[in-house]
């Protein structure tokens, strides 16, 4: 399990500020970032009534089928996706081949717009995700699991 | 692939149950999900055909509680088990922490549970993982039919390795915890060995 992914405070903000900039910019009701194995990682906007959960495991499900979708027509991926709504319209993009950006939002915006807004953010964002790589790869950073008992362990299922 | 929120003080780790059509893999998540606690979990969802056979995945989101103060989550999926399915199921394995594998014990499903394990060996190995180095768990569902097979044969033929093993009928609810606990407990001690 050496790929996993590890998120720090100051790289959270980061990306929790740019997906409150790209919400104000782009017009959007709302703004996520997913990884892509469907962990919601930061939002912005009206997310109050939204089931941020479900939404990024779904929306990770949907961009891992379209993924299988680019691969057996021999493209390397599709890196966008708009889905029409009577009320509320969906733009989903990949961002640095490993994080999806999730923006929803009505009438109030355009896709020209929350396009042109999201290439800004996503470049933005894939800097943040690379200095985060690069901190949970270096094994200098001193990690809580490596204290984990088998006694926290069992605790977790004393109920 | 455990995504650790230092921030949010969260674990989320994947755990995905695999095995062959019918064998009761959904019916393991709608039985957790209908005897936990409403704050420990959260919506489930099941993309599934009219018949209720799964299409593409089933979801869970589950919280177990905190350890060393980091909430730790739980994100459960099933795989289609149909054969048919595969591509969906090799994109479902895709940043695994933890397997668990139903076997239906009847008779007449043995040959559908040799394949599902083979393919979920292939499966596993074509996104680099090795399923004898993952946190993995064998579950034998129906053990109440009366053409169940006897268990020594079910662990000779699937559980070769010896890995942790359980009796269920899932749709009682026998064994359906156990099997959960056993995974999320090894995923757990992966993580402290990896970190």
């Amino acid at each position: 399990m050496g790929n996993q992914l590890v998120m720090y405070e100051e790289e959270l903000q980061q990306i929790v500020r740019i997906c409150e900039v790209l919400h104000k910019d782009s017009n959007a009701k709302a703004v996520l970032v997913i990884d892509k194995n469907g962990q919601a990682m930061a939002s912005a906007g009206e997310v109050e009534t939204l089931d941020v959960t479900s939404l990024s495991s779904l929306t990770a499900g949907n961009v891992a089928a379209t993924g299988g979708i680019a691969q057996l027509l021999s493209e390397k991926e599709f890196a966008g996706q708009f889905h029409e709504g009577e009320r509320t319209n969906v733009h989903i993009s990949i961002v640095a081949q490993r994080l999806i950006m999730v923006v929803l939002f009505d009438e109030r915006s355009s896709l020209g717009l929350v396009r042109l807004r999201v290439r800004k953010a996503a470049t933005e964002l894939t800097n943040v995700i690379d200095v985060l790589v690069k901190k949970s790869e270096s094994s200098s950073q001193p990690s809580v699991f490596a204290e984990i008992t088998d006694a926290d362990i069992d605790n977790l299922f004393n109920d | 692939m455990s995504f650790i929120n230092y921030s949010s003080r969260e674990i989320n780790c994947k755990i995905v149950y695999y095995g062959p059509g019918l064998c009761g893999k959904t019916t393991n998540l709608q039985y957790i999900y209908n005897k936990t606690n409403p704050e420990a979990k959260g919506k489930m969802i099941s993309l599934a055909t009219e018949t209720e056979r799964t299409l593409f995945f089933d979801f869970l989101p589950l919280s177990l509680g905190e350890i060393r103060g980091f909430r730790t989550r739980f994100h459960l999926y099933t795989v289609p088990g149909q054969v048919f399915y595969d591509a969906s199921r090799k994109l479902i394995l895709k940043g695994v922490d933890g397997v668990v594998f139903v076997g239906d014990s009847q008779m007449e499903r043995m040959e559908a549970n040799i394949e599902s394990l083979d393919n979920l060996r292939t499966n596993l190995a074509e996104q680099g993982y090795d399923l004898d180095k993952l946190p993995y768990v064998v579950q034998y569902n129906k053990r109440d039919l009366p053409n169940a097979t006897p268990l020594p044969e079910l662990q000779e033929v699937l559980n070769p390795t010896k890995v942790p093993e359980y009796e269920a009928v899932a749709t009682k609810g026998n064994g359906v915890f156990d099997t959960l606990k056993a995974v999320a407990k090894l995923v757990l001690t992966e993580l402290r060995k990896g970190s």
